[in-house]
């Protein structure tokens, strides 16, 4: 029994799940058990969203330090804008719409790999610059009526079974397939190589390049089926759907057990960490907090949850 | 002065499980320059760490200058108390020049003017040390080449500002010096211990210990298990005092096979990049041997190579690292994964990787190499520096490759390993690989069946087997290609 | 390699020269004294944000809470420093050693930066949240005098650039003591094996970037005169960009002072610029974008030129 409280225990992921669920039981606790599975439903349901751009930008943390996708709100508000134009209400559509979103994403990955490869920009500065240019596409393409989503799309976002939101079952298999895809594959191996010595995964001979551009494809994808499930979820693309996902995306990772220094990636994770973010802020409007108050504790539980977990332990 | 420069009494150290430093008795006497041997993992890095002050012994005493040391014992008191070591990794800031990084040693160094004064006494030691080397103090060391690095970081140790100067600790220090400026290092050696300075000498060039030691210690297990005056050494009984099978010099001989000569050709490179020059061919199951003054594009030709720069490569190629921990070793992963990551496509199986495949091979090489670890599975950073070279080697021979390019991988490795090594490099040349390896150490040039020497990124000569000597090549480094 | 040296080291104030010729060319009548001040006002603030990043960025860190940080200490200053001095500089005095106490923590515990400001992004906010939850308060009477001050012949902005980028430089590039700044960034074991206390670098380096954040602050709140607690939330992205341009780097412990502060003015002059090419208010946000990418473009361009070691 200790053995296995001791593997658990050293799993990065169990704290972010353990303090979800305390953040939970206080809340119960102050509602006195009343309304405890809605809160865990909603929980999911918004955070489903925010695991979606989780994993995408934990992919590109794990290709090595430095490397971030700033540019996922921005793809995230382009894919629902340009999704919710194209299908138009109609869900005769729908397929049309996904497929020009998400071209439409593609087409940012491949630009931010541009910039980071052939201009040599560090891909903080090169995810940040493309995304003032594809906030503006998406400002500029999207001004007008707010379009409603096709009813199915709508649906599909929003409903629930037995209190599981279908949408994140559905990104629960997305997940299941991104971790296969990192401890099976000679890509996700690869990743985990370039993060940890890029050098020496060349010299190794892995194909960093490949690996590097897949990955960033990778992230605006994730972003543009973001913002496609978000548009569906909230009735409409609005031009600031992205703002709060940009720190969300990399809190994820973070707290949930990714090394923000590269080559080690952690799925479970996302989860943990999305829920305790979302049912923390639950807690605190339950508890009346003001909106300073609720600022602050978000950022002291950040800051505790990573000092708690402390950084990489350096080699001797 | 004390006439002992440090002592120590019992010094134990472990990590864990892992016994470091078992109860080391050692003394070294002002003026005296010791030369340290042994495995890697026979503690002599523990140890310095210890005399420098980043580590501290669980158990024994330290006496600097005849004074006992005790509590207050950290990297600043034993700079204070004149200990100073150049470290295999280099201790210097990249990003700034000669002179600051002086100025980062020195605390006196600060103030108005500090820049004029740091800069003369980088400058001065360096022309004591190093005549003619060409080293301006306001280079950035980003921008010198590594023989020169190595060379500010070595001049640096000696200078004396207000702190005295007690111990100079060495290790490895000509391990990117070429043989002018590692001749004349060991030469100042001399100068500096005749001062009173003592001098600790770790390197595994054991013609180097011989020749510039008064006296020489040899450690195994954490323990110093011989000690004599360097004259009482040989380099037969100095490998023996280490505990593994010294062979002699040049007691292997390369090709012990049938003519190479109508062997396929599979690489066919131009190092100086034109097409005119003279070109490097490699058949198979030939073991070539890239020679001459470091870095004068050995390494550049092979990554030439790797790359297919100026080359035709008509056969898979591995390469295997000299620097392990920039271009070899990924830190967080295990000693299994370590080696398999060239080989994976062998095992994958509609795309995923088959971990039962997987942990063979990692098994199946532990024992080819003789990696010395209980499991595998752990961080690879758990092997010593010495099998984790092994791993590396594993990591190439384990894969498709036919040609393995060879980066000095033996730099370092204690003499154990390096035979092992040895005895498998011929082994798998006869089986049909082919290798190409670029030595700084003329001892392994023996084992090579052809030899190119490399001058100003030029190959300067090529030598067959029967005509290697150490004259020859020596002449080929320094002289212009014969005609 | 010398020449290409210099050519990197020049580009940022090539830019800022292109930027200010091209809305010269747009807009002449920016060209004189009146106009310059206009345009370029907000760059001190920027600028000293921008510095205060630097700090950061030379010990391989990022501070992704400027922003906010900037637009607290305009909260407080415009209401406690307002109508108590003495606690008002009390509190921008405990902001300084804030700053200097996530140092320490970021050293101690080993964390990533980057996530410990983006946590600390929310505290600033909600701090200045709670004193102002919406724009008020008052500029303090001389904060005004001081950023509305006119110098004669040059603007006040262009001086007080070259000031802060000179004073900075003297500091952190030519003292013995910014030796040790930049060591710290360029090999901390390095300087650990050498006897020197990377935390108490580290604690020092935050130190002065929480003392320019609170420069900045005040600076910015002379300027505007009402304060807001999200009016420099874009100080962030200036402030990393501004130090990007400037020729710096995020890991190694390079950078530039004076690049630093000329890349702050050319950010503030490219919104300028785009009010000017009439630019929709939609394309402005992604115009400023793609100047980051032409500048970088063009540092890439001159690097590549450099022979490779």
């Amino acid at each position: 029994m200790n053995a296995v409280i001791k593997r658990l225990g050293d799993q990065p992921w169990i704290w972010s799940f353990l303090a979800a669920t305390a953040v939970w039981l206080m809340t119960i606790a102050f509602t006195g058990g009343q309304g405890a599975g809605e809160i865990l439903t909603s929980a999911l349901s918004f955070g489903t969203f925010t695991i979606i751009v989780g994993l995408g930008q934990m992919m590109v943390i794990t290709t090595g330090p430095g490397n971030v996708d700033l540019s996922i709100p921005a793809t995230m508000t382009l894919s629902g804008v340009i999704a919710m134009k194209v299908m138009d209400t109609d869900s005769a559509n729908m397929l049309l719409g996904i497929v020009a979103a998400l071209s439409a994403s593609l087409v940012v990955g491949v630009a931010n790999y541009i910039l980071i490869r052939l201009l040599r920009i560090p891909p903080i500065i090169a995810t940040l610059s493309s995304s003032f240019l594809v906030l503006s596409t998406a400002i500029s393409y999207g001004r007008g009526i707010r379009i409603k989503p096709p009813v199915p799309l709508a649906d599909f976002a929003t409903v629930r079974y037995a209190g599981v939101p279908v949408v994140a079952v559905a990104v629960l298999g997305l997940s299941i397939l991104l971790a296969l895809v990192l401890k099976r594959t000679i890509y996700g191996r690869t990743v985990l190589a370039i993060g940890q010595n890029e050098r020496a995964a060349w010299l190794a001979g892995l194909k960093v390049k490949s690996v590097r551009f897949a990955t960033y494809l990778l992230s605006a994808l994730f972003a543009g089926i973001c913002g496609i499930l978000q548009s569906g979820f909230s009735g409409g693309a609005a031009l600031n759907m992205g703002d709060d996902f940009l720190l969300a995306s990399i809190a994820v990772v973070v707290i949930g057990g990714t090394s923000v220094a590269g080559g080690k990636a952690n799925v479970p994770g996302i989860w943990g960490a999305a829920l305790f973010m979302y049912l923390l802020v639950t807690m605190l409007n339950i508890f009346g907090a003001s909106p300073g108050v609720r600022l602050i504790l978000t950022g002291v539980m950040i800051i505790s949850v990573i000092t708690l977990a402390g950084g990489e332990k350096t080699s001797r | 002065m004390s006439l002992e420069a440090i002592r120590l009494d019992g010094v134990e150290k472990s990590f864990g499980a892992v016994r470091a430093l078992a109860g080391v008795d050692l003394v070294v006497s002002a003026g005296e320059c010791l030369g340290l041997v042994g495995h890697n993992g026979a503690g002599k890095s523990t140890l310095m760490h210890v005399l420098t002050g980043t580590l501290s012994p669980d158990k024994g005493n330290l006496a600097v200058g005849g004074v006992s040391v005790s509590g207050e014992w950290s990297a600043a008191a034993s700079q204070r108390a004149g200990i100073r070591c150049v470290f295999q990794e280099l201790s210097l800031c990249p990003n700034l020049s000669v002179a600051e990084n002086a100025r980062i040693m020195h605390k006196p160094l600060s103030g108005f003017g500090w820049k004029k004064r740091a800069s003369d006494l980088i400058r001065s030691k360096l022309d004591e040390i190093f005549p003619g080397h060409g080293i301006d103090p306001d280079d950035e060391i980003a921008d010198l080449a590594i023989g020169k690095r190595q060379m500010a970081e070595i001049a640096r140790a000696f200078t004396v500002m207000s702190d005295p100067l007690r111990l100079v600790i060495l290790d490895e220090p000509t391990s990117s010096l070429d043989a002018v400026t590692a001749e004349q290092l060991l030469t100042y050696i001399g100068k500096e211990t005749a001062k009173g300075t003592a001098v600790i000498l770790i390197s595994h060039l054991l013609g180097e210990i011989l020749s510039a030691s008064d006296r020489i210690v040899v450690m195994k297990d954490g323990k110093s298990v011989a000690e004599r005056p360097a004259s009482g050494f040989d380099r037969t009984s100095l490998v023996a005092a280490m505990g593994s099978e010294g062979h002699g010099a040049h007691a292997i001989l390369a090709s012990t096979q049938p003519s190479l000569a109508t062997s396929p050709i599979l690489v066919k490179a131009h190092p100086d990049g034109s097409s005119k020059g003279q070109e490097l061919i490699v058949r198979k199951g030939e073991v070539i041997g890239l020679a001459g003054l470091a870095g004068h594009g050995q390494t550049r030709t092979l990554l030439q190579i790797f790359s297919h720069d100026h080359a035709t490569v008509e056969a898979p190629k591995s390469f295997i690292a000299g620097d392990r921990q920039s271009d070899g070793v990924f830190n967080l992963w295990s000693i299994a994964r370590n080696v398999t990551i060239r080989s994976l496509k062998s095992f994958t199986r509609f795309g995923l990787i088959d971990p039962v495949a997987e942990a063979s091979m990692a098994e199946e090489w532990k024992s080819r190499m003789a990696i010395r670890t209980p499991d595998m599975d752990n961080n690879i950073l758990t092997l010593s520096g010495g099998n984790q070279q092994k791993a590396l080697f594993a990591r190439a021979l384990a894969s498709d490759a036919t040609v393995i390019l060879m980066d000095d991988p033996m730099r370092g490795v204690d003499i154990g390993t390096k035979l092992e090594v040895y005895d498998m490099i011929r082994t798998e040349a006869a089986n049909g690989r082919s290798f190409v390896w670029y030595t700084t150490e003329f001892d392994e040039l023996a084992y090579c069946d052809r030899v190119y020497v490399f001058r100003n990124g030029k190959i300067s000569d090529e030598i067959n087997a029967g005509s290697i000597s150490e004259e020859r090549i020596l002449q080929a480094s320094f002289a212009e290609s014969a005609a | 390699m010398i020449n290409r040296r210099h050519l990197r080291a020049a580009l940022p104030f090539l830019s800022l020269a292109i930027v200010l010729a091209a809305t010269f060319y747009v807009q002449p009548r920016t060209m004189s004294y009146f106009g310059l001040n206009l345009m370029l006002q907000y760059a001190i603030p920027i600028a000293l944000a921008t510095i205060a990043q630097m700090f950061i960025i030379t010990v391989n860190d990022l501070d992704l809470s400027i922003g906010p940080f900037v637009g607290l200490v305009g909260c407080i200053s415009a209401t406690l420093l307002l109508n108590d001095p003495v606690l008002g500089v009390l509190a921008l005095i405990a902001c300084i050693m804030a700053y200097g106490l996530v140092g320490a923590l970021i050293h101690i515990r080993n964390l990533p930066s980057i996530v410990v400001t983006l946590g600390l992004s929310f505290v600033w906010l909600g701090i200045a949240v709670l004193i102002l939850p919406s724009p008020g308060g008052k500029a303090p009477v001389w904060l005004k005098a001081i950023m509305s001050f006119q110098m004669p012949w040059v603007p006040l902005p262009i001086i007080a650039a070259i000031l802060i980028g000179g004073i900075v430089h003297v500091a952190l590039m030519t003292s013995s003591l910014g030796v040790i700044g930049r060591g710290a960034g360029g090999n901390p074991k390095a300087l650990q094996r050498a006897g020197w206390s990377m935390l108490k670098t580290k604690v020092a380096m935050f130190t002065i970037a929480g003392f320019f954040g609170v420069l900045a602050g005040l600076s910015l709140l002379g300027l505007t005169t009402s304060a807001d607690a999200h009016v420099a939330d874009r100080y962030t992205l200036y402030s990393i960009a501004g130090v990007i341009l400037g020729g710096g780097e995020f890991i190694g412990g390079r950078v530039s002072p004076m690049g630093a502060v000329v890349g702050a003015l050319t950010l503030a002059l490219a919104g300028a610029f785009l009010i000017f090419l009439k630019i929709s208010p939609d394309w402005q946000i992604g115009a400023q974008g793609a100047i980051l990418i032409i500048v970088l473009a063009m540092r890439a361009l001159i690097t590549s030129g450099e022979a490779r070691r």
